[in-house]
């Protein structure tokens, strides 16, 4: 096992490389320049042919590419992720500072999204084509095809604009305010979340228990005579709760990463709201380091699933 | 089931296949596709959306670019939906129904076009993959790899802040980074095909390796091809509405579906119906082509479980 993971962690490194190059190049490559927005945030910038010259040459834009790549590079591995454009401050430290807020949301998400698409899937699935299972299939299905940013929206429209029940955009403070006001905060992003992955998860779950339910363990366990909630609850259930363990682990990249779309609808302050600022602002340190970070987490989100899969279930061995 | 049942529908099988003349496969799709009455639905509903898309000019009460701040707003406010303005206006007095039906054009075709790049290239990457092994194989899957673990929306956010913003970039974009899932299940598809007796009588004959690729491997993978295919839709139309809204998509004056969200937040409280109706729209599409691309992997791709 420990061997299987080492050669996996191996493997992600030229992939790392491969990622880090391509992403360097269609950055730097594309015909929009950082320094547009370097001065001022809004476009234009009123630096002299000779001022531009010099901010280019201090921040090394004048370098061939691959010079550019292989320092970029060589700081990236002594753990220097550079300095954001705009802001000026270590991007490490920036991304340190919002990781916390994402996960806050994502987190608190995933257990709500889990807690009610495993007993949903569990009752579609064992009364597979029933009245509930089709409703709820429905229903789930229209769920994972709004689009996140629109959800948001009417939820904020109703919730926040018509009831006035909840704040419609921001995030409580750190260190300020109730518990109450923190969680009031997350009620609709988290809403939001809920409302679209409750489906996909739903759907693996009901596929699980349907699959399990045709095994032959599972018809042997009725032919020995096994109370039926026996039956359902240690056998079926069990394995059907196999594919769910290994998307957690795929779940991995989007619960630090969080969602690009509706952390900017909610004026989140999270790593998904600071992609879309560093894009939007062509600020092209922080791209690179949240189009870095997030390929990684890809990847150990691949093996997390991988190992976890032949954790639960012991049929499957790598060596 | 028991047995008396699987008898008798065994029965009823046999009894209908005497009835009826032998089906072709695609024959026997159709029925299938058929079974699924949401996907009927799906169709149906697609339908009437493209049909507004092709047919805008004669639909649209209004020029969708019309800016009319006199009778279409109410001293600068956007009037909600009424009889003159089915779906409200907008704050130029831009009727909403008009720039929705133009819309569908916009947001339809970026759909298809960025499916048909993405389809074009991972089938004949998958194809070529499958068939030739080896370390072109090898290499092309790597490739797929590094796609697969890119953020796809962050990367084309990126691209599309470089870039000037256009409606021809979007379905390029869109298209140059989505052929990765579809050139592995190609590649899946050709691996277990080119083992196939007709593919070693084509060999035989002296058939080059594009020759077999094109004509006799990639035309059987049509199937999940279809599947793929109608599932990458609803997705660009998605990743297409999410850049618009960001202003990294469609650009305005022209109307898509995304854009004509784009900083909605302000409007949330005083014109509700210009965050409405695009996200409905979006919607309905989308589910629409869900239920079709789920009615067409029952239809085509039997073995995969839903």
């Amino acid at each position: 096992m420990l061997r299987y993971i080492s050669r996996r962690l191996l493997a992600m490194i030229p992939l790392l490389l491969a990622i880090s190059l391509i992403s360097f190049i269609l950055i730097r490559v594309a015909p929009g320049d950082p320094i547009i927005t370097y001065e001022d945030p809004r476009g234009g910038h009123d630096l002299s042919p000779e001022e531009l010259n010099k901010l280019y040459e201090k921040l090394g834009l004048n370098d061939p590419l691959y010079v550019q790549y292989w320092r970029w590079l060589q700081n990236v591995l002594r753990g220097n992720l550079g300095y954001s454009l705009t802001t000026k401050r270590p991007v490490m430290e920036m991304i340190a500072q919002r990781v916390p807020n994402t996960l806050r949301l994502t987190v608190v998400a995933l257990i709500t999204t889990l807690l009610l698409a495993i007993p949903l899937g569990v009752i579609s699935g064992r009364y597979q084509n029933s009245l509930f299972d089709q409703v709820v299939s429905a229903i789930t299905f229209v769920g994972f095809s709004l689009p996140n940013f629109w959800l948001a929206l009417m939820l904020i429209y109703i919730f926040g604009v018509g009831l006035k029940w909840l704040p419609i955009m921001g995030m409580a403070p750190a260190g300020q305010g109730s518990f109450w006001t923190t969680v009031k905060y997350m009620v609709l992003p988290v809403t939001t979340f809920v409302l679209v992955d409750v489906g996909g998860w739903m759907r693996y779950q009901r596929a699980g228990v349907i699959e399990a339910m045709q095994e032959d363990y599972t018809r042997t366990a009725r032919a020995k005579g096994l109370p039926e909630r026996v039956v359902f609850f240690r056998h079926v259930w069990r394995n059907a709760l196999l594919p769910i363990v290994t998307f957690l682990g795929l779940s991995l990249s989007s619960l630090i990463g969080g969602s690009f779309l509706v952390e900017f609808v909610f004026a989140w302050p999270g790593m998904g709201r600071l992609g879309v600022e560093a894009a939007l602002a062509r600020d092209y340190t922080v791209v690179m380091a949240v189009t870095m970070l997030s390929s990684l987490l890809v990847m150990i989100g691949n093996l997390v699933a991988d190992i976890t899969y032949a954790l639960v279930d012991p049929r499957i061995r790598y060596d | 089931m028991t047995d008396r049942m699987l008898v008798r529908s065994l029965a009823l099988r046999s009894e209908l296949a005497l009835r009826r003349p032998a089906k072709t496969p695609w024959q026997l799709a159709l029925y299938r596709f058929r079974q699924r009455k949401v996907a009927v639905w799906g169709t149906f509903v697609l339908l009437v959306l493209a049909l507004m898309a092709i047919f805008a000019p004669l639909i649209a009460p209004y020029d969708p670019n019309l800016i009319d701040l006199a009778g279409g707003t109410k001293g600068g406010r956007p009037l909600p939906p009424s009889s003159t303005h089915w779906l409200g206006t907008d704050y130029l007095g831009r009727d909403y129904f008009s720039r929705i039906i133009y819309g569908a054009r916009i947001s339809l075709s970026v759909g298809f076009i960025a499916m048909g790049i993405a389809i074009s290239i991972g089938a004949v990457l998958g194809g070529v993959a499958g068939y030739l092994g080896g370390s072109v194989d090898n290499l092309i899957m790597r490739i797929t790899d590094v796609m697969l673990c890119i953020p796809q929306f962050f990367l084309i956010l990126t691209v599309q802040s470089m870039t000037k913003p256009s409606i021809y970039n979007v379905m390029a974009v869109i298209g140059l980074t989505g052929w990765a899932t579809i050139a592995r299940v190609v590649r899946a598809e050709v691996l277990s095909l080119k083992a196939r007796d007709y593919v070693m009588a084509a060999r035989s004959l002296g058939a080059s390796s594009t020759r077999i690729i094109f004509r006799h491997l990639l035309p059987n993978t049509m199937g999940p091809m279809i599947v793929a295919a109608s599932l990458r839709v609803p997705g660009a139309i998605l990743t297409e509405s999410g850049l618009s809204f960001l202003g990294l998509g469609v650009q305005p004056p022209q109307a898509s579906w995304g854009n004509m969200l784009q900083g909605s937040t302000k409007y949330l409280g005083t014109a509700w119906w210009m965050v409405f109706w695009p996200g409905l729209f979006i919607s309905l599409a989308v589910t629409s082509f869900n239920f079709l691309g789920d009615g067409l992997r029952d239809a085509l791709d039997p073995r995969a479980l839903r």
